[in-house]
């Protein structure tokens, strides 16, 4: 477990130092007098320093130790973004205890499986609105002993045993230390015995696919995966991050925590999920992370407060962002610029990226991280122009956060990064993602079978995620596993890939891909209401509903010729060529959470439209021009009725894949 | 909530007054405007530290009530004893000296104004530096800015209104101005708290928030609560004891419980000849 590090205040890494704990005696020592933690409270930042941390968790610890917290224990941590959650997380594992951080959202039954799975023998929670759901399900957990709280408000008066403030249990903690003058050392002393291969933390899977998972991280492997990536990007005692993301989420638990402790910057928890943002302002992070939503939500509102501006604040907005464009990411990434377009940009960071960036709290970014999900080009870039250091990395509660992250200078909107330090990356042959990194986990808690379904008999991790390499060793995540096949000539078919592609187009509001075992790829599509009813307006074509509309020649004129812009694009990369589209239809009406088409989140529920729409998808295979069908449909009020239309089918032009259009009669 | 700060928790003003001891009684109150009968003999009395609820059909007199009780209305006939003094005319602003504080109806709040200047608004009355003092913004008077900001942070923090704490009220919604309203009183520190409608036009969720606050606020600071609802789930719910009135007369006063069933108040609502 070591690793000489230059120049990024880890040098001191030396063998010992395996557990969390023993970098926060580190820190005490190292960084005594710089900030640790700061916290909005009251209005005011409050902040301690490394040796108050550890003199606030040391007193915690001793007081769960008196109270009869012993190694192997497991504590439930539930509430949000708080000081003290956080030093639950190392005062538990001080005494060789669990961390088990547990969405504070999640609804009591919920938490009561975790709590009961994991077996839980202390509850640290927020507040009282926490307490009470643990309460509602305490006499089934015979395990549970202790209930601590941070905030008293509105306990006052509940009279339950094993109910404690946590200022108490502090007070009891330093208590024991004055009563017994080798306390404090032997605490310290068994910090430093402790072994880098005990479990750190236990963290539960969101569980979107059947019942949530305990991911068991090992110590010296987490140790190692946060010195690893903070190293990457050159962490310090100087940086500062927004601890805002939810506690139990690996995410907040590595970049906060884990990275934290062993670079020794300083965590800020904010003062409510409500004022983020203006916390972001006044803290100014050098690191952050947010899922591409964020930044999409962020380009929305300064788009929108712009459009409220003055003619001449638009024009100066539309100018500069334009200049943006063009140099940003080359000065970002130190590729050479003209001189016009350096002076320039200049201006611009003077006028308007500066104060920009000091609006949305930027201002210090160093290094930004988006991940979970795609992130659109112009989202991307637009960040990156005015000169934030926004990269993608992929990752998964499995690996304790990082599989690949990319490289300051060498980023792109659809790749992911190459291998994060010390990571193996392979993709089986069925194209799915496999690794094994420092930081992954030794199991799922008492669920032995999953381990092994999940692991390869030679260790690696299977991720459920297809994907494949660039000719740059950069990643690229196509789609889950599960869903990817091949078609009947052995070429790679990712739905969700294509349906992605095709959903880029304005006009297209939902798309469901078919070809997996099939001779090619087919696909049903919804028009956007809102895009094709203005684009009708426009164009003088009446209509009288969605289904009117939707069969329309000229609007499958339309349609035809995004399809066709998908093809080509699809034909220029070598993976994904022979997927293309070689017949559509557009649905005579919108895919509905209501008739089961689409989940609340409304993603595709692809295998139930298969079913549904059987005979329509046998139309766009046996090269039928038409086909009639008729379709229960559930109305708002819960009524059914019945919508049937004959519904056009139409070939696309494919491309081959040396990009020369050539035209293919399919059928 | 940390070692970190050190305010003082914040009261109700200490009045010498035991828990559950009368803190205000009115006996035998009329009040008229010309030959319009607003309240006609109604005695009524508060007990420290409990949630009093006034309640009643449209008209019957409960806001006239609360008026006469803070010394906005005097009335023709009858005596207000608070903290055991007797009283018969007062201007509001001495009622607030006393310890007295209300919200309205009507969201009355300074609107061009954020939710900190509003509530700091409400800690005028314990500011003791002059006006001149306080344009010099120096030395004592400073002292004094900054310990008042100190209560007046706690109380964001009570009413959990930190996001809005720099918006200018206005702009707020309904709910939240309602909430903002809650926390000037609060300021004044007041040891018996008057509060007219505090849920009129709120949403379910919003409504259950504020019960929330009301209790947070009687049994964290052991404030006396008398209020005027016309929600009977929520008076039901919150309240220690509550008082009828219809057409200006005390129709019934007791528990939550005895009040529901009696039958005098089943008819006030349902609607009986008179």
């Amino acid at each position: 477990m070591k690793r000489l590090m230059g120049g990024t205040g880890l040098e001191h890494a030396s063998t010992s130092l395996d557990t969390f704990p023993k970098y926060l005696l580190l820190n005490a020592r190292r960084f005594a007098d710089r900030p640790a933690m700061r916290h909005k409270d009251y209005g005011i930042w409050q902040s301690w320093t490394w040796a108050q941390q550890r003199d606030e968790i040391r007193a915690f610890a001793i007081g769960l130790q008196e109270m009869g917290l012993r190694h192997g224990d497991k504590v439930a941590i539930v509430g949000a973004n708080r000081p003290r959650l956080y030093w639950t997380f190392a005062a538990a594992q001080s005494v060789g205890a669990v961390p088990v951080p547990v969405y504070s959202d999640a609804v009591a039954e919920e938490m009561s499986y975790v709590l009961d799975h994991a077996g839980v023998k202390f509850a640290v929670v927020q507040d009282q609105e926490q307490v009470d759901k643990v309460l509602s399900f305490r006499d089934r957990m015979p395990t549970l002993e202790h209930i601590i709280y941070d905030e008293p408000r509105g306990l006052r008066d509940y009279a339950h045993d094993g109910l404690s403030d946590f200022g108490d249990v502090q007070a009891r903690g330093e208590a024991a230390m004055r009563d017994d003058a080798g306390r404090a050392a032997r605490w310290e002393e068994a910090i430093g015995k402790a072994s880098g291969s005990d479990v750190t933390v236990m963290l539960y899977t969101s569980g979107t696919t059947g019942r949530s998972k305990g991911v068991m991280i090992t110590a010296a492997g987490a140790v190692d995966a946060a010195v690893g990536t903070a190293s990457f990007d050159q962490l310090s005692e100087k940086d500062s991050v927004l601890a805002y993301l939810p506690l139990a989420w690996v995410g907040d638990h590595y970049l906060n925590y884990a990275q934290g402790y062993v670079s020794g910057l300083c965590m800020n928890c904010p003062e409510s999920q409500q004022t983020v943002a203006q916390d972001l302002r006044e803290i100014g992070p050098t690191f952050y992370f947010a899922p591409p939503r964020v930044f999409e939500g962020l380009l929305t509102s300064v788009t929108i407060r712009m459009e409220d501006g003055g003619w001449f604040k638009k024009w100066m907005f539309r100018k500069f962002i334009d200049v943006a464009r063009r140099h940003g990411e080359a000065i970002l990434e130190k590729r050479p610029v003209p001189l016009t377009g350096r002076l320039a940009y200049g201006l611009g960071e003077f006028i308007l990226y500066g104060p920009l960036k000091n609006v949305l709290g930027m201002s210090n970014i160093r290094v930004a991280y988006t991940a979970g999900e795609a992130i659109g080009t112009d989202l991307f870039s637009f960040f990156r122009s005015l000169g934030i250091n926004l990269k993608q990395l992929y990752g998964q509660t499995e690996a304790f956060l990082y599989v690949t992250a990319q490289k300051d200078g060498n980023v792109r909107a659809d790749t992911v990064g190459p291998a994060a330090p010390d990571v193996d990356i392979r993709i089986a042959d069925n194209g799915e993602v496999q690794f094994r990194s420092p930081g992954m986990f030794s199991g799922y808690y008492k669920e032995e079978d999953k381990t092994t379904e999940t692991l390869t008999d030679d260790g690696y991790v299977k991720t459920g995620d297809a994907g494949f390499f660039e000719a740059d060793g950069q990643l690229r995540i196509i789609d889950r596993a599960k869903d990817v096949g091949k078609l009947r000539d052995g070429a790679l078919f990712a739905p969700k890939y294509i349906e992605n592609m095709l959903k880029f187009f304005p006009n297209i509001k939902e798309a469901v891909a078919f070809g997996d075992g099939r001779d090619f790829a087919a696909a049903f599509l919804n028009i956007d209401l809102t895009a094709v009813g203005d684009w009708a307006e426009r164009n003088n074509i009446a209509y009288a509903s969605y289904q009117e509309l939707a069969g329309h020649p000229l609007v499958y004129e339309m349609i035809a010729k995004n399809v066709d812009e998908t093809n080509r694009r699809l034909s220029h990369e070598p993976m994904m060529a022979g997927g293309q589209i070689r017949r559509f239809l557009i649905l005579h009406k919108e895919l509905d959470a209501d008739d089961g088409e689409l989940t609340r989140t409304q993603k595709v529920r692809r295998s139930f439209i298969a079913e549904r729409y059987g005979e329509l998808i046998e139309a766009l295979y046996d090269g039928s021009p038409e086909k009639f069908v008729s379709t229960e449909v559930t109305y708002e009020d819960g009524r059914k009725g019945r919508i049937s239309a004959t519904v056009t089918i139409v070939d696309a032009k494919t491309y081959s894949p040396a990009a020369a259009p050539v035209q293919e009669a399919a059928e | 909530m940390n070692a970190h700060v050190a305010t003082k928790p914040l009261t109700s003003l200490d009045d010498g007054i035991a828990k559950g001891d009368m803190l205000l009684k009115v006996d035998n109150v009329s009040l008229s405007f010309g030959g319009v009968k607003a309240i006609t003999d109604i005695s009524l009395d508060i007990r420290k530290g409990e949630i009093r609820a006034i309640i009643g059909p449209n008209g019957a007199g409960k806001t006239s009530m609360l008026n006469v009780i803070n010394g906005f209305y005097t009335p023709q006939q009858g005596v207000i004893t608070f903290r055991g003094k007797q009283r018969r005319a007062m201007k509001p602003h001495h009622a607030v000296l006393q310890g007295i504080a209300r919200t309205f109806q009507n969201v009355a709040l300074f609107k061009g104004m954020t939710t900190l200047e509003n509530i700091m608004a409400g800690r005028s009355v314990h500011m003791k530096r002059n006006m001149l003092w306080q344009m010099l913004w120096h030395g004592p008077a400073l002292r004094e800015e900054i310990e008042h900001r100190e209560k007046v942070e706690e109380i964001i923090d009570f009413l959990e209104i930190e996001h809005i704490r720099r918006t200018p009220v206005g702009k707020l919604p309904y709910g939240l101005q309602k909430r903002v309203e809650l926390g000037r009183a609060l300021a004044m520190e007041p040891s018996l708290l008057l509060l007219d409608e505090p849920m009129a036009g709120m949403n379910l969720e919003e409504k259950e928030d504020m019960s929330r606050f009301i209790i947070d606020v009687n049994q964290q600071r052991g404030t006396t609560i008398a209020l005027i609802e016309h929600d009977m789930g929520v008076v039901m719910d919150l309240s220690d004891r509550v008082v009828v009135l219809d057409y200006g007369k005390k129709i019934a006063d007791g528990a939550p419980e005895e009040v529901k069933n009696d039958q005098a108040v089943i008819d006030a609502y349902l609607g009986v000849a008179h």
